[in-house]
């Protein structure tokens, strides 16, 4: 355990990414505190479209929000629904990939083939179908941007299944008695388990990302809730009065989701190390 | 690929093809709109209930869900995948129409895409570990992260507002109003391919024939042209197909920020007016010039890659 410790904290960039990270969670916690009590979805239209200032540092939007305030709750909104993403995607892609694997026979053809289907296709064109179609809201963003990502998961978790399958072992538990539960729980499971948190954890940047590109577009988050994608949607059409509008949330995504990929490529260059 | 193997990538096709038709179209019958009230809305009528009844019976919304689905598949291997309620137009027509501005646009970044990251990648792999790789690195990695829907608003924000270089709105379809959407969507794809052409590379490089190569006293420049480079195109290649597919469906926030009249703007619009036949034929048209490119790619290695050939 003293071994694994040190390998991660002698790690100076996954240490250096790990706090910002943990800096960002914290905003978004105490985002009410940081914000002085403003609260993000009111504003006075008297106060609309002020460039920043001593009260409102970033500036206020259209309808007179405090765009600073807005920014601090839009942490919230981002990293709640990422990670619920991500864990949703890596919680069905493994479990597929593992039955997959594990069973091969029709269970395996019908998940691959399903599988295939969903890569054999350019997956933001089918996630906007989805959310569009299913009516724009962060919970339908989510379910489209995890129906289009799931197979990789399931891929994956499916060869790592494969390999150890056949093995001496595996036949030894499962002849000796142990129950289907118990050889995927304590025998598949964790096979594959750090390659997928690897991949789950460089995923989040992007899938971040691609959550704010759908509320931009529209179908995520709907107004007034502080989200940065749907705030650059707005600000858009006040860029020349109003540039503040749209560079700070801006910002806040490119530097929430710069912190997080570093965070990523870290933890993957320490588990896995045949990575350089 | 020899003929057979073709045939049964042609036969997965058309089994995904099937796949992607059935599920859009379950998607959009399970969708909360009303296609027949849209019918009317989207003219601006307020409609009376029997107006809509009567309008589902036209559309066949009145028959069963497989009926509907059968029907609509019939028509589709036709040309025939019905007409816009939005636009009162051929779905055919609209997408046609839409389609090479879309298909430019792509074109334009994948080849600023190729100009910078191949050589990037390549001087970042040969100077591996120093201050190049380094800074090459660097800018990739931030290429990545950037949201390119920000960076296109910026991009707007520097050149056309305060600048004044370029115009806003990119609609007039000639070649000042590319250059930006072009640029937008290539950098992150730049980025993403830049490392993959510097993993290549590096795979290469660290092979034993390179090895053997420099022992045997070869320049590093030959080794470099004539062996490293050629060897790392095949993976390269497979990858430039695949980022040729990803672009041709990400291309939708752009053209909406650029006011871009392609396929992707004409989409978002469709979807946010449930005009269903405009969003399937969309969704149809997109996989199948996807899965078209993979298979060229696919076919392409025959050529490139004596192996292959071999294999036969």
């Amino acid at each position: 355990m003293d071994k694994k410790k040190n390998k991660f904290l002698s790690n100076k960039g996954f240490v250096l990414f790990g706090i910002l990270a943990v800096i960002i969670v914290l905003i978004a916690i105490f985002a009410p505190v940081l914000a002085h009590g403003i609260d993000p979805t009111a504003g006075s239209l008297g106060d609309a479209i002020m460039p920043p200032d001593a009260k409102h540092i970033f500036g206020t939007d259209k309808m007179g929000r405090d765009i600073y305030a807005r920014v601090l709750y839009g942490a919230r909104i981002s990293l709640a629904s990422t990670f619920a993403l991500v864990l949703v995607i890596f919680i069905i892609g493994t479990a597929l990939g593992v039955l997959s694997g594990y069973f091969g026979g029709w269970v395996d053809a019908v998940i691959m083939r399903i599988a295939d289907m969903m890569i054999a296709f350019p997956g933001l064109v089918l996630a906007i179908a989805v959310a569009g179609m299913l009516g724009a809201s962060m919970r339908n963003a989510i379910i489209a941007i995890a129906l289009v990502t799931w197979p990789k998961y399931a891929r994956m978790a499916r060869s790592l299944v494969l390999k150890v399958r056949h093995t001496d072992y595996v036949y030894a538990a499962i002849v000796t008695g142990s129950s289907t539960w118990r050889m995927l729980w304590k025998y598949m499971l964790p096979n594959t388990i750090t390659t997928l948190v690897i991949t789950a954890a460089t995923d989040i940047g992007s899938m971040m990302m691609e959550l704010a590109a759908l509320s931009f577009l529209g179908f995520g988050a709907q107004p007034p809730a502080p989200e940065w994608g749907s705030m650059l949607n707005e600000g858009r059409d006040f860029m020349q009065s109003a540039p503040w509008m749209m560079i700070y949330p801006g910002a806040a995504i490119f530097i929430t989701v710069v912190i997080f990929n570093m965070l990523g490529d870290n933890l993957r260059d320490i588990l896995d190390p045949r990575e350089e | 690929m020899n003929k057979n193997a073709i045939l049964s990538r042609l036969l997965q096709m058309v089994i995904v093809l099937i796949g992607i038709s059935f599920l859009t179209f379950l998607l959009t019958y399970l969708s909360p709109g009303d296609p027949a009230r849209n019918l009317f809305t989207a003219s601006g009528i307020m409609p009376t209930t029997e107006q809509i009844e009567e309008a589902r019976k036209m559309l066949g919304l009145d028959k069963p869900f497989f009926t509907q689905y059968k029907d609509w598949i019939l028509n589709c291997l036709q040309g025939n995948f019905g007409e816009s309620f939005m636009l009162h137009k051929p779905v055919t027509e609209l997408l046609l129409d839409r389609l090479w501005p879309t298909l430019k646009l792509t074109i334009a970044s994948a080849v600023l895409m190729l100009l910078f990251s191949v050589p990037l990648g390549v001087i970042s792999a040969v100077n591996h570990n120093k201050p190049i790789d380094y800074l090459v690195r660097a800018i990739t990695f931030f290429g990545v992260s950037i949201p390119n829907f920000w960076l296109g608003l910026m991009l707007i924000l520097i050149f056309c507002v305060k600048l004044g270089l370029l115009p806003v709105v990119s609609s007039a379809g000639d070649f000042k109003s590319l250059i930006l959407p072009a640029v937008t969507l290539a950098v992150a794809m730049t980025a993403k391919y830049t490392r993959q052409v510097r993993t290549a590379v590096l795979e290469e490089l660290h092979s034993d024939y390179v090895i053997g190569a420099r022992a045997r006293g070869v320049s590093e420049s030959k080794i470099l042209w004539g062996n490293v480079l050629p060897n790392s195109l095949l993976p390269l290649i497979t990858m430039l197909g695949l980022s040729i597919g990803s672009l041709l469906g990400g291309t939708s926030v752009v053209e909406i920020i650029f006011s871009y009249p392609g396929l992707g703007n004409l989409a978002v619009a469709a979807i946010t007016s449930a005009d269903y036949f405009l969003v399937q034929g969309y969704v149809l048209w997109v996989s199948v010039i996807y899965m078209v490119i993979n298979l060229i790619v696919d076919i392409s290695y025959n050529y490139i890659d004596p192996r292959m050939r071999l294999r036969r």
